[in-house]
């Protein structure tokens, strides 16, 4: 800080945050205004207070697309995040071959549309054609269709992890390379193996980062919706029109036409996401300076 | 702020361009270690090895041929021809429009959350903490979340179907704003500000032609970002855009591989393949050429509490 109190910051934030009070606040207000209407066949909008949240607390296909997310969020994200710490520390042990060729080609996926990720991985995994069907064809295998219904979700996981998987790696490695090398030769002379190095200084060293990794994750998990609005157009029969929250709203708002029951389920998604969020991450920095 | 992890650049020496990594001491490389890991690479390029030997496959053999190997004929750039040429060369629009959404939103994202981050880094303002408060808020909250609300708003002030209603929600990264703010704390030394004011130079003037060049480094990785979240966009123009001419790649992509699924639709696999070749090489191009930023740059990165 620089300067006296002035008015001046304004001037630079001012721009941010009207295009912010835009996009941010003002769909915000607007959803929760909506929230306590309903357009009836019969009587046109009127005022029904509390009962689109109540509605949307009953509704089972809300409560399964719900419980999709939280099956996805438990299962996936660890493998993610889990791959990612792998390929993180492999890197900074300075111990590859190439290191500089494994941290790209991990990292390009990102780069990657989710778009462009799901069609590449509906034509490979199409039975009729793609890899899947090639390989169960020329080998005799019997791999599983992973388009089908059971196996759909752990094939948006697998595409999730793809597309997401180098982006984690690149915050953690990020987080190895601000530990003060004087740390492991300290411990090298202490006589401290490579994993008790990971295990005392490098794992301390980025619980910062997967924390921020890991909110990344559940903001991404609770609204997922690319992937499966798109295989849906590649596997109808296995993704339903409320497969995750946000397929659901957006298909009450387009198709069903209840733009006010819509907008209360994003808004309590929106604010779920936040909590948890938030929740996490204030458990996980507990005792942390 | 001790809640919440703050980001620093990763030049740790402000003012500098982001040292090239560190060489550590030299260790005894693992022939082990590199197959284990090849084998994470193996699973991240596999994909698009397979969609470049695709895009150079006509329709026949990409249906015939093993997907991991070319087909009898080559045929990219057929292929790369018809895509351009097809349904009156949309395609080609598709990719302007991606450019002018890039170009307009990421860029406008990134000049906007500079100026806040430089300013709440280096003003001391009223309402400066309740800045903050929003900003966090705004990091949290997902903005698929508000797509609908945002549609539905917009659908009220005649902004949906336009180019407008694509570029207005790409202005604000929220989290572009709080690294720019944890970079320039750092990156944009006091007392250089205060012998410019000394020397009678205003905030702005300051800003453009000492603080910018110092912030470039973060500058260009917090822009890398937003082009890729830009360019990337699926969930947005998917509900704000009707008219394929407003289409960015992704929602063109899209509805060429969804005419499959309608009666007497014309299949396309072959122009999806090739689209989406064209649609990821100026990204990784841009990736590759920019390495020195977004990796020792603080990609989200260099975290600590």
């Amino acid at each position: 800080m620089v300067t006296r109190r002035s008015w001046i910051g304004w001037q630079f934030t001012g721009p941010f945050l009207a295009v912010f009070a835009l996009v941010f606040l003002a769909p915000i207000g607007y959803s929760a205004y909506l929230s306590v209407f309903r357009t009836k066949l019969v009587g046109g909008t009127g005022f029904v207070g509390m009962e689109n949240y109540t509605k949307t607390f009953s509704d089972p296909q809300f409560w399964e697309g719900v419980s999709r997310v939280a099956i996805f969020l438990a299962v996936q994200v660890p493998i993610m995040l889990g791959l990612a710490l792998l390929v993180a520390l492999a890197i900074d042990s300075g111990r590859l071959y190439g290191t500089g060729f494994f941290r790209v080609s991990i990292f390009l996926p990102y780069a990657v549309p989710a778009v462009v990720a799901t069609l590449m991985c509906g034509f490979l995994y199409g039975i009729r054609f793609g890899l899947v069907g090639s390989l169960n064809e020329g080998l005799g295998l019997n791999i599983p269709d992973p388009l089908a219904p059971d196996w759909i979700l752990t094939t948006i996981g697998n595409i999730v992890t793809w597309e997401f998987v180098g982006y984690n790696m690149l915050i953690l490695y990020s987080g190895l390379r601000v530990v003060d090398t004087a740390l492991y030769e300290a411990a090298a002379i202490d006589g401290a193996g490579q994993f008790r190095i990971i295990r005392a200084i490098k794992l301390p060293a980025l619980r910062g980062p997967l924390v921020v990794a890991t909110i990344f994750s559940i903001i991404g998990s609770f609204q997922l919706f690319t992937e499966p609005q798109i295989l849906k157009s590649i596997a109808p029969n296995a993704i339903t029109t409320y497969f995750t929250p946000n397929v659901y709203t957006y298909q009450l708002s387009f198709t069903g036409q209840q733009v006010n029951y819509s907008a209360t389920i994003a808004l309590v998604m929106g604010v779920a996401t936040m909590i948890v969020a938030y929740l996490f991450q204030r458990r996980s920095l507990k005792g942390v300076d | 702020m001790t809640a919440v992890p703050t980001i620093r650049p990763a030049a740790r020496r402000p003012g500098h361009a982001p040292a090239p990594p560190v060489s550590r001491r030299p260790r005894a490389r693992s022939r082990t270690l590199t197959v284990v890991t090849g084998v994470m690479v193996i699973y991240t390029l596999l994909p698009l090895a397979w969609l470049a030997i695709s895009a150079t496959k006509n329709q026949e053999d990409l249906l015939g041929t093993f997907g991991l190997w070319f087909g009898g004929e080559f045929a990219l750039l057929e292929n790369i021809g018809q895509t351009f040429t097809y349904q009156d060369g949309i395609f080609g629009r598709w990719m302007l429009n991606t450019v002018l959404y890039v170009a307009v939103g990421a860029g406008g994202a990134t000049l906007l959350a500079a100026l806040a981050g430089y300013g709440l880094a280096k003003f001391d303002f009223p309402g400066r903490r309740g800045v903050f408060a929003v900003v966090l808020i705004g990091i949290a909250c997902p903005s698929t979340a508000l797509a609908v609300p945002t549609f539905l708003m917009f659908a009220r002030m005649g902004l949906t179907d336009t180019p407008w209603a694509i570029i207005i929600p790409s202005l604000v990264s929220p989290f572009g704003l709080y690294l720019m703010w944890t970079y320039a704390t750092e990156a944009v030394p006091n007392e250089i500000l205060e012998s410019a004011r000394v020397d009678g130079a205003g905030e702005f003037r300051t800003f453009f032609t000492i603080s910018l060049p110092l912030l470039a480094p973060g500058l260009v990785t917090v822009l890398l970002f937003n082009i890729v979240a830009t360019w990337n966009n699926f969930f947005l123009p998917l509900i704000m855009l009707k008219d394929p001419d407003l289409f960015p790649l992704t929602l063109g992509l899209y509805s060429w591989n969804m005419q499959a699924n309608t009666v007497g639709g014309d299949v396309v696999f072959d122009l999806v393949i090739t689209g989406s070749l064209l649609t990821i090489v100026p990204l990784i191009v841009a990736f590759l050429l920019l390495q020195r930023y977004w990796q020792s740059g603080l990609a989200a990165g260099s975290v600590k509490q």
